[in-house]
């Protein structure tokens, strides 16, 4: 009831309305096993926008953190991201196996037919091709091209987007507890985080053909230059794990804005950190979205980071939305101060 | 590592070979071809044997650097921990069989087969990879334990299309067409399959390095680091393992061919676990992740398996040494406790220089210098430190 209440009170500043929704999340729930981890929950993006997500700890949210990144599939409910449907249930992903066998048994069939009317080579072409077909289509069904997800959406056979699929679609992410590639310099993991906006094959770089050549050049340099974004310019062929530990948070903010996200998702980005580097990095949150317009999703748990930058708060407790609103008005609400503080603390 | 070096005067070796790797490459591989049989003809070679035994068994040895650069690929780089390598060995050696043999009857030139035998295992590596994917270390480790166990009882049971233990014999040679006065390889000269191997090992050489330093290879190493993060960072971590798989696969696949073309004849029990456990032991003695390392790696352990320990049987044999109490050195034979002997190396290495004998540099760091992630301890102590 507080929580429809805070809700009606959106501030002004934010966007609000279906059109410039990036991300729209309906009635998300996650049980594992008898737990409800989270229940139920809807929650906006609005683009061009800074949200975040508190709530004490265990309230759910770097479950639902998960779900939006694509680590995990909700038990019910659906993420639409940019307009399309990327995460909900899986559907009918029985049926996928009969796809890898429908051409190959047509073959097969083909052959049988033609083995019974009058023998000839065509049948151990046909069964030739059969094998053939069960081959490719054995191969396809591992690789999963999009083009093969998308025929599969088509007839019904619905899977979630995998974490790669959400980083192609313009979500990137950072983790609560630190996770670069240690042994890999910091460039190198700036070129990780450009993975899915490079294009580069097997072949060009078998063949180190020019467009893989003039590729890798660009990648550097576009490397050196998110790097100077976060304030970590000159450490370029540092490794990761021998940087300071501000310095290793502000890579993985870098590593996460290579791969050109629409939204970015901070997982307790200033966890650790003391007061001064915890402004500088909420300076950098601002800086994001006012320069790059990336929309932003932080989660903390901590209420006093996101108060000053975050357009709207949301809180969840024991996996329900508790609250939502301006940061100012989800402060004072009772209900939000019960779920930190206990009851009394209310009266 | 082009692109970190630019506007810098050349100076190094290092920095040169890392502008022109293919012609370093190349160099490299014409001046060992032109060292190693000069090497044995010098007097403690020499005495082992002529020169022909020599370059035969560099050409064999020349087998193993393929499967180890191979294996490098999967174990070195994606970290993927593949016990069952042999198999992808066994696939491409009974695909030259099966192509050129008088058993089918096929006589496709072996230059053809190199590509389809390198093919053939390359899908087999898919599919080998494909139902694996979803597990990681000793489990990974376990089932193509498993996979490699299972290809040479099925070629040595599958009678009819095999032949079962007796193998395949009549295997085609190899051809020049006339190039350099040579026609069909044959037995007695070793030197053409010397030259071939060496051509062949420098090409996989050539495209390896070129995977390593690019897109791909730097998304197999993220994987290795750290799969989760790898996937959130956008790497199809199903596609690249399976792409390491299958370059894995075929290089071997590549050996196998050449292996079976020099032999012309081929049994399920050359491609036992004791060829994978060889190849694993090569690449992890010689360096893993680097690929001259792991090159160097497998040429000596071969040598020294067949030359060396020959020549430690005879030469301890030599000695007339009388036996101390029960132990009687000159009734050893040394080659029968080569896997002991191994064993020893790989023990012993392991504690001293865990990172191989030529050691990639980022290998070297991360055993060397081993300290975890900052955010790992620091979190836990709740002590942030680090002001940037």
């Amino acid at each position: 009831m507080t929580a429809d209440a805070v809700t009606a009170e959106a501030p002004a500043g934010v966007p609000d309305g279906g059109g410039s929704l990036l991300l729209a999340a309906h009635r998300i729930s996650k049980r594992f096993g008898g737990l409800v981890a989270v229940r139920a929950v809807d929650f906006d993006i609005p683009a061009g926008s800074i949200v975040s997500l508190i709530g004490p700890n265990g309230a759910g949210k770097t479950t639902f953190f998960n779900v939006i990144a694509g680590l995990s599939d909700p038990t019910e409910g659906s993420i639409d991201f940019d307009g399309q449907r990327v995460v909900a249930r899986p559907r009918r992903t029985w049926a996928e196996p009969f796809f890898w066998f429908a051409l190959p048994a047509v073959a097969f069939v083909l052959a049988a037919i033609v083995e019974a009317v009058s023998p000839s080579p065509l049948v151990e072409v046909l069964v030739v091709v059969a094998v053939l077909l069960l081959v490719v289509s054995l191969i396809v069904a591992v690789i999963r091209p999009t083009w093969y997800v998308d025929l599969l959406r088509r007839v019904g056979v619905f899977r979630s987007a995998r974490p790669n699929d959400m980083v192609s679609l313009g979500i990137g992410r950072t983790f609560q507890n630190i996770r670069l590639f240690g042994n890999m310099t910091a460039r190198e993991n700036v070129e990780v985080g450009m993975h899915t906006r490079l294009s580069a094959g097997l072949l060009d770089a078998a063949l180190r053909l020019p467009r893989h050549r003039r590729e890798e050049v660009e990648a550097a340099e576009q490397a050196h230059r998110w790097l100077e974004y976060v304030g970590l310019a000159g450490r370029d062929e540092e490794l990761a794990r021998n940087l300071p530990y501000g310095d290793q948070r502000r890579l993985e903010i870098a590593r996460a804005l290579a791969s050109q996200p629409k939204l970015l998702l901070l997982d307790e980005p200033t966890a650790g950190m003391n007061p001064v580097e915890t402004s500088q990095m909420t300076a950098l949150f601002g800086r994001i979205r006012r320069e790059l317009g990336i929309t932003i999703l932080l989660i903390e748990h901590d209420m006093r980071v996101v108060m000053g930058v975050s357009d709207r708060v949301t809180v969840l407790d024991h996996g329900e939305k508790i609250a939502e609103g301006a940061p100012d008005v989800v402060r004072a609400d009772p209900r939000v101060i019960e779920a930190y503080l206990g009851k009394g603390a209310t009266a | 590592m082009s692109a970190a070096n630019r506007g810098v005067p050349l100076t190094t070796g290092r920095e040169f070979f890392g502008r022109h790797q293919s012609l370093s490459i190349v160099v490299a591989a014409a001046v060992v071809t032109t060292i190693l049989p000069l090497v044995a003809l010098v007097p403690p070679f020499s005495g082992f044997g002529n020169l022909d035994v020599w370059v035969g068994t560099f050409a064999n040895a020349g087998v193993f650097v393929l499967l180890a650069l191979g294996l490098n690929v999967v174990v070195g780089l994606a970290g993927l921990l593949d016990l069952g390598y042999a198999a992808f060995f066994a696939i491409g050696a009974y695909t030259m069989a099966y192509g050129n043999s008088a058993f089918t009857g096929l006589d496709v030139p072996f230059w053809v087969m190199l590509v389809v035998g390198a093919l053939v295992a390359a899908i087999f590596g898919i599919f080998l990879g494909a139902p694996t994917l979803r597990l990681r270390g000793d489990y990974l480790a376990i089932v193509t334990l498993g996979f490699g166990e299972i290809v040479p009882v099925v070629f040595r049971n599958a009678d009819t299309y095999t032949r079962g233990t007796n193998g395949i014999t009549g295997i085609g040679q190899p051809s020049f067409y006339g190039l350099f006065g040579i026609n069909g390889f044959g037995f007695t000269n070793q030197w053409p399959y010397y030259i071939t191997i060496v051509v062949i090992i420098a090409i996989a050489m050539i495209f390896l390095y070129r995977l390593q330093d690019s897109r791909l290879g730097r998304a197999w190493v993220a994987i290795r680091e750290d799969e989760l993060a790898a996937a959130s960072m956008g790497i199809n971590t199903v596609t690249t393992k399976l792409l390491a798989f299958a370059i894995g696969a075929s290089t071997s696949g590549f050996a196998g061919v050449f292996y079976a073309a020099k032999l012309s004849t081929i049994a399920p029990d050359s491609f036992g676990f004791t060829v994978s456990f060889t190849a694993l032991a090569m690449v992890v003695l010689g360096g893993m992740g680097n690929i001259w390392g792991v090159s160097a790696g497998a040429f000596i352990i071969y040598e020294l398996q067949t030359q060396g320990l020959k020549q430690l049987d005879s030469f301890v044999k030599s000695l007339h040494l009388a036996p101390i109490g029960p132990v009687d050195l000159n009734a050893i034979n040394f080659i029968n406790y080569q896997y002991l002997l191994y064993g020893l190396a790989l023990v012993l290495m392991m504690l001293f220089r865990p990172e191989g004998l030529f050691p990639s540099r980022r290998r070297r760091q991360e055993l060397r210098e081993a300290e975890p992630l900052a955010g790992e301890d620091e979190l836990v102590s709740g002590d942030p430190t680090g002001v940037a």
